[in-house]
This record gives structure tokens, C-alpha cells and sequence, in this order.
């Protein structure tokens, strides 16, 4: 019987059994941000410890970042903190910083990838649940707690139980208008947000295999969201050739010796899961969510479900998740009035997001409706350059939207981009827990990129299909 | 814990006590949440059970902490459900920073008695009787000394010896010294090293 990636990697990362299921783990790369990591840091002073190999640890300040133009204009003295406590930090430890005060800042679920330092293969560690995403190159990537990077920093390793893999593939083909996103919502929605438990999850498929390496990133982005700790899809040409060139990416005759030891970790064809889900790429359709946990979703062309319809002991709870979302059982979301629109985030905020955003917008002369404050925001200064050359950051700004600075920005309000009051966001974001975006009664509805422009222009929840084919071009072009 | 040496093992405990009467004291009391933003759990002593200690200070009637015969405790004497509500380590932090170093009750909650074995600090729990003699002998003579031996599982007042109980697995994470995952994980040593080289991305 053949093994699947996660066994091949995670085995070759044991370094021992400390207690039964408990292993001690090597982290062959560990990531750092400031939100995550300044107590860690305290704590090894403490101890009088350092950081065991600060050749392996990388960390980039995104979460409480401004995204204003100036990487050092605060509105928040807590926020500025962190950011020159990650500094200070990396600077006296002697790791590797992608330092804003050189530009080289963003996301670091975006920048470890362009930089080419996330491989297959590898056991990546980072005090973020959205670390998931680099399981897209075929590596084990997992969030971590602040005692855990502690302890990795101090150790190179830390305690990890091994987790079950649920096979999750998606077959043929999706229908145009369907992105990344909405495989990964209606994953979610129809396996749950707690459906993941315990396991990892391996995406395959025809739909998988034809993803580019950044769709592929949205996907594994979401597994946490799925309740999985980490998600990841077997390496393969499209992996090897996003691979080629990039910075920390091998060269020469370690290439070649990289990409056989990379051929070599994907899953066996005779491999034995734990379970194997097959879904239908036809089936899916552009995804909205309408509650505050991201599996309560619909297709954007359906109503939310009645309460009738729910179990019982769910409908009390359901009533009071709509309520605060200001949403109706038996009705559609498509329709909802917005007032802010989000596109970015580790999930949604590479060079391909903004690019089918601008398709769509460009020449047509659209604009965003005049009640609806729509933020651009770059996953990393590499995007935004790229962007920029590419003339994208014009499309945006003629259509209205703020073209920002990187960073995590609205999907997690921990800097000045922050809901207020009972704002309603339409976000290519990760979460729509309550308070996420910076508002405690703040409104999230989670969706595609191309889907939140459609929601800017409109003004309101829209199906971006019919939208962008039937609205009239409106005059001057971009 | 600054200087803490090598041998991370916890025996016994002896110091004097505090007492703070009341079930159900919940974390957020023990450590309000506004103070989590903070980049370091260092200072977070001054800000166990803040606002109890600010609300008692205005009554005329100090709160335990800030009672001069209770300084310089070690241990202290709580009721019911200790601990009870978020997870926030820094609760235990907090405490732990403060100069206590074990907790005896009649229960806790149970992620704050977890994260507290993650900073050396024992939660044991004795019976309801057991906790109102503690209690006792601590408030009628605060410089009663007490031990708490883990080895034993008693606490012992003079000649006076109570039965105490604590989960099989922790109670040894604290005597073999196992408590602290850093510790654990390093000790492990250039094994490390080894098993890292081996790895085809590190030495490539």
C-alpha cells in the first residue's frame, strides 16, 4: 500500500515519539509576523536562549501594517508597537525580515511564495492559521500558537500529533465565472467548517491539476476554514514552473536534484486515505456567504435556506446569526446593499485576482456605486509593483476603487481599514466571524474577487456573471 | 522566571499563602481583556484581577492581593471553578509573574489549569473542608507556612496534613520536570542538527 504526501513529509520530519501520538517535528521553515511573535521573542530573552537557525526563519509585518502609502503611519500606538517590536526583534536575532522601510513588505502567506522560499516538501510552521496556504506547492503548512513559535524558534521543531487525510477532489470542469474561491466555499459549505477536524486535506482533480499555482493557494488558504489544519496539492509541472527562477528557489544541478526528491513526495497512486470526497466542478457556482461562519454560503442565484428547513435545534441560533447580519431566511443574499467592498488578503491578493477584477473592468467605464468605499490591497509590494506595470492599478482607480498599499488590511482590521458600525462588506477575504473586519457589529460577506467588483459597480450583492455581460459599456475606456 | 536553571523539575512548593474567597472566578477577572494587546507578557502582574483590586480599593476594604499581611505569598487558596471562561494564558501569565506559585482549590477551569502547567504553576485540588482549613489557618495567622508536595500529594501546615489530588499525567510533568515543552523539545539536543541535515531541501 502506497502513502500519501503528508505521510512521506511528515515522517521524514519526526525526530522522535515524545509521549504516544505526541512527535517531536522538525520545521524546515518557519515564518514570522508581528502579531504572533513579540512575546515568543520576550520569552527567549527571558530564558537567555536564542534562535536555533535563524538561516530557516523569515518574518514580515502584515496584519497591523498601514496600508496608507507610509508603512509607518499608525493610528493605533499598539499597532506601531508590534511593528517596530518585529523589527527590534529580527534584527536582534539576525533572521531574515522583510523589512517595510525597505518596501519589501506584505502578506507573508503571499511574499514566502513569490520569493520562492515555500518548496514541496517541505514542513513550514507560522503563528497564523492562514498558513495553510503554502500546502499549495505540496508542503505541510500549519498555524501555530505564540507558545509554539517559542518553541520553535528556540528548538527548530515542536510537539505535533499526526493528523488523518481526507482526499477532497473536484472533478471536470468549472462553468466561466467560477474562480478558486468559490471551489473553496462550497468545499467548506458542503463539508462544514468543523468538517475538517483532525484531518489534513489533499485537493485533487481535474479542476485541482488545471489550477494555477495562485488558485491553487486561495484553495489551501481555506482549508483552516474548513476546520482542516492544513491542506495541499500533490506537486506537478505547473508547481515546478512557478518555482523556476524565483529567489530562494534552487538553480543548476540542485534544480534538478530538487525536482526529483519533489516528484518523489507526491501521494502514491495506490495511497490510502481516510476518506475520499468527490465533488463536481460543475455543480458549483459563484458562492456568497450570508451568516458568520464561512460554511453558511449559498450560490449566489439562491435563497437562503428557511428556518423551517433547518433542524430544530439549529433555528434559534440561525435567527440570531441573521439578525445580526441584517439577512432574511427564504430570501436571496443576491440584492443586499453594501457599503464597503474589499479586494486582497492572503486568500485573494495576488497578481491573478486583481488581473480578473480588471478584465472585467477594463474599457467599459464602470464605476463603483457612489455609497461604496472600495479598497484595493496588494497582497505584497511584489503585486503591487506588478500591478502597476502591468496598468491594473490604473483600471482600479478610474473605476473608483483605492489602490493601497500591502498588507492584511480589511480582512482582519488591525490597522486604520476598519468597518464601522453595521458596515456591510462584500470581501475576498477569509473570515466572517463577528468583529473580524474591525467592527463589532460589523457585516461580512465573503466572495470572488470578480464577484466584489460586481458588488462595488452595483452597489449591492450581484451575480458578477450576468452583471459584467449585460451591463452597457457607460463611455470613456481605460 | 528569569535564571531559571537547568533542572526544570517541581517537588514541593512552601511559602506562605493568600486567600481569595469566591466561586466561578473567571479569567477575565483574574486578567482583563484589554490588556492582551501587549507585545510581552512582562509587567502583566500589575494587572491580575485589576479591576476587582481597583473596585475593592474604593470600598475602604483592599482586595488580597494588596493586604500587607498577605505579601510576598506563594501560594494560593481559592474556591470552586477557579479560572473558569477564555483561554487567555495570560491569566496564568499574569499570576505566575505576581510571585504565585501553585494554586490549590476546590476545582478550575480546565484550559486555565492546562495553560498553567505550560508556565510551572501547579492548580491541585483539595475538598471543600480541606480548602476552608487552609483558608482558615491562612487568614488567622498570615505567616503560617505551607508545603505542597507533590511527591506526597499533601499539604502540610506545621503538623497539620491534608490529602490534595492532581491529574497522574501533570503531577508527573511537574516532578520529572516535563512540564515545559521547550525544555522537553530541546533536550533532544544536536539530534536535531542531525536530523535537519538529512533533510533533501537542507542539504541541497
Amino acid at each position: 500500500m502506497g502513502q500519501t504526501l503528508y505521510e512521506k513529509v511528515f515522517n521524514r520530519h519526526v525526530l522522535r515519539e515524545v509521549a504516544p501520538g505526541q512527535f517531536q517535528l522538525l520545521i524546515g521553515l518557519h515564518l514570522l509576523n508581528e502579531v504572533s511573535s513579540p512575546q515568543a521573542f520576550e520569552e527567549l530573552r527571558e530564558r537567555g536562549l536564542r534562535v536555533r537557525h535563524p538561516a530557516l526563519t523569515f518574518g514580515s509585518s502584515d496584519h497591523s501594517i498601514s496600508t496608507s502609502g507610509r508603512t509607518d503611519d499608525f493610528a493605533d500606538p499598539m499597532a506601531a508597537a508590534q511593528v517596530a517590536a518585529m523589527g527590534r526583534n529580527m534584527g536582534e536575532f539576525g533572521l531574515n525580515y522583510f523589512d517595510p522601510a525597505k518596501g519589501e513588505h506584505g502578506i507573508i502567506h503571499v511574499v514566502a511564495p513569490e520569493r520562492g522560499l515555500t518548496q514541496p516538501g517541505m514542513v513550514i510552521a507560522c503563528g497564523d492559521s492562514h498558513t495553510s496556504t503554502h500546502g499549495a506547492f505540496g508542503a505541510i503548512a500549519f498555524g501555530i500558537g505564540t507558545s509554539q513559535v517559542r518553541d520553535v524558534l528556540a528548538s527548530q521543531t515542536l510537539l505535533m500529533e499526526k493528523l488523518k487525510v481526507r482526499r477532497v477532489e473536484v472533478t471536470g470542469q468549472l462553468s466561466p465565472g467560477v474562480y478558486a474561491k468559490d471551489v473553496a466555499l462550497y468545499v467548506i459549505h458542503v463539508l462544514g467548517a468543523k468538517g475538517g477536524v483532525g484531518f489534513a486535506y489533499e485537493f485533487g482533480g481535474a479542476v485541482v491539476d488545471g489550477f494555477s499555482m495562485e488558485q491553487r493557494m486561495t484553495l489551501c488558504n481555506l482549508a483552516i476554514e474548513a476546520g482542516a489544519r492544513c491542506g495541499y496539492v500533490n506537486p506537478d509541472q505547473t508547481t515546478y514552473a512557478y518555482l523556476g527562477g524565483r529567489d530562494h528557489a534552487p538553480r543548476g544541478v540542485a534544480w534538478d536534484r530538487a525536482v526529483a526528491a519533489w516528484d518523489a513526495v507526491r501521494s502514491d497512486p495506490d495511497a490510502a486515505y481516510d476518506d475520499v470526497v468527490v465533488l463536481r466542478g460543475e455543480d458549483i457556482a459563484p458562492m456568497v456567504t450570508w451568516g458568520t461562519s464561512p460554511d453558511q454560503s449559498v450560490p449566489v442565484g439562491d435563497a437562503i435556506p428557511a428556518l423551517a428547513a433547518l433542524p430544530e435545534a439549529e433555528r434559534a441560533a440561525t435567527g440570531e446569526v441573521l439578525n445580526f447580519m441584517g439577512m432574511q431566511a427564504g430570501m436571496p443574499v443576491q440584492g443586499t446593499r453594501i457599503d464597503v467592498a474589499f479586494l486582497g488578503s492572503c486568500t485573494n491578493g495576488r497578481v491573478s485576482d486583481f488581473e480578473a477584477v480588471a478584465e472585467q473592468l477594463r474599457g467599459r467605464g464602470l464605476r463603483v456605486a457612489p455609497h461604496v468605499r472600495a479598497l484595493a490591497v496588494p497582497g505584497s509590494r511584489r503585486v503591487r509593483e506588478a500591478l502597476i506595470e502591468k496598468g491594473i492599478d490604473q483600471v482600479l482607480i478610474e473605476a473608483g476603487f483605492e489602490f493601497r498599499d500591502a498588507g492584511c488590511s480589511l480582512c482582519c482590521g488591525m490597522n486604520a481599514d476598519s468597518l464601522r458600525g453595521q458596515q456591510t462588506c462584500a470581501s475576498s477575504s477569509n473570515r466572517n466571524f463577528r468583529g473580524r473586519q474591525g467592527s463589532p457589529t460589523g457585516r461580512t460577506i465573503l466572495m470572488s474577487p470578480v464577484m466584489v467588483a460586481a458588488a462595488a459597480i452595483a452597489g449591492e450583492v450581484t451575480d458578477a456573471r450576468q452583471f459584467f455581460s449585460t451591463t452597457e459599456p457607460q463611455g470613456a475606456t481605460a | 522566571m528569569s535564571g531559571r536553571a537547568n533542572d526544570t523539575r517541581i517537588v514541593r512548593v512552601t511559602g506562605r499563602g493568600i486567600t481569595i474567597h469566591g466561586d466561578d472566578i473567571d479569567t477575565d477577572q483574574i486578567l482583563p481583556a484589554r490588556y492582551l494587546k501587549a507585545i510581552t507578557f512582562r509587567g502583566m502582574e500589575a494587572h491580575v484581577f485589576a479591576d476587582a483590586r481597583t473596585a475593592a480599593k474604593a470600598q475602604g476594604q483592599p482586595h488580597p492581593l494588596d493586604q500587607q499581611r498577605f505579601s510576598g505569598g506563594e501560594l494560593l487558596f481559592v474556591n470552586r471553578n477557579f479560572g473558569c471562561g477564555s483561554s487567555r494564558e495570560h491569566a496564568p501569565q499574569g499570576l505566575r509573574r505576581f510571585g504565585i506559585k501553585a494554586v490549590i482549590g476546590e476545582s478550575f477551569g480546565e484550559i486555565f489549569a492546562g495553560n498553567c502547567v505550560a508556565v510551572g504553576m501547579p492548580c491541585v485540588v483539595a475538598s471543600a473542608e480541606t480548602m476552608a482549613a487552609l483558608q482558615r489557618l491562612n487568614e488567622t495567622d498570615p505567616q503560617t507556612r505551607f508545603t505542597l508536595d507533590l511527591a506526597a500529594l499533601t499539604m502540610t501546615a506545621g503538623d497539620q496534613v491534608f490529602p490534595v489530588t492532581l491529574a497522574e499525567g501533570r503531577r508527573r510533568q511537574f516532578t520529572e520536570g516535563s512540564w515545559d515543552p521547550t525544555s522537553v523539545l530541546l533536550a533532544a539536543g544536536p539530534a536535531i542538527e542531525e536530523k535537519l541535515a538529512a533533510l533533501p531541501y537542507i542539504a541541497r
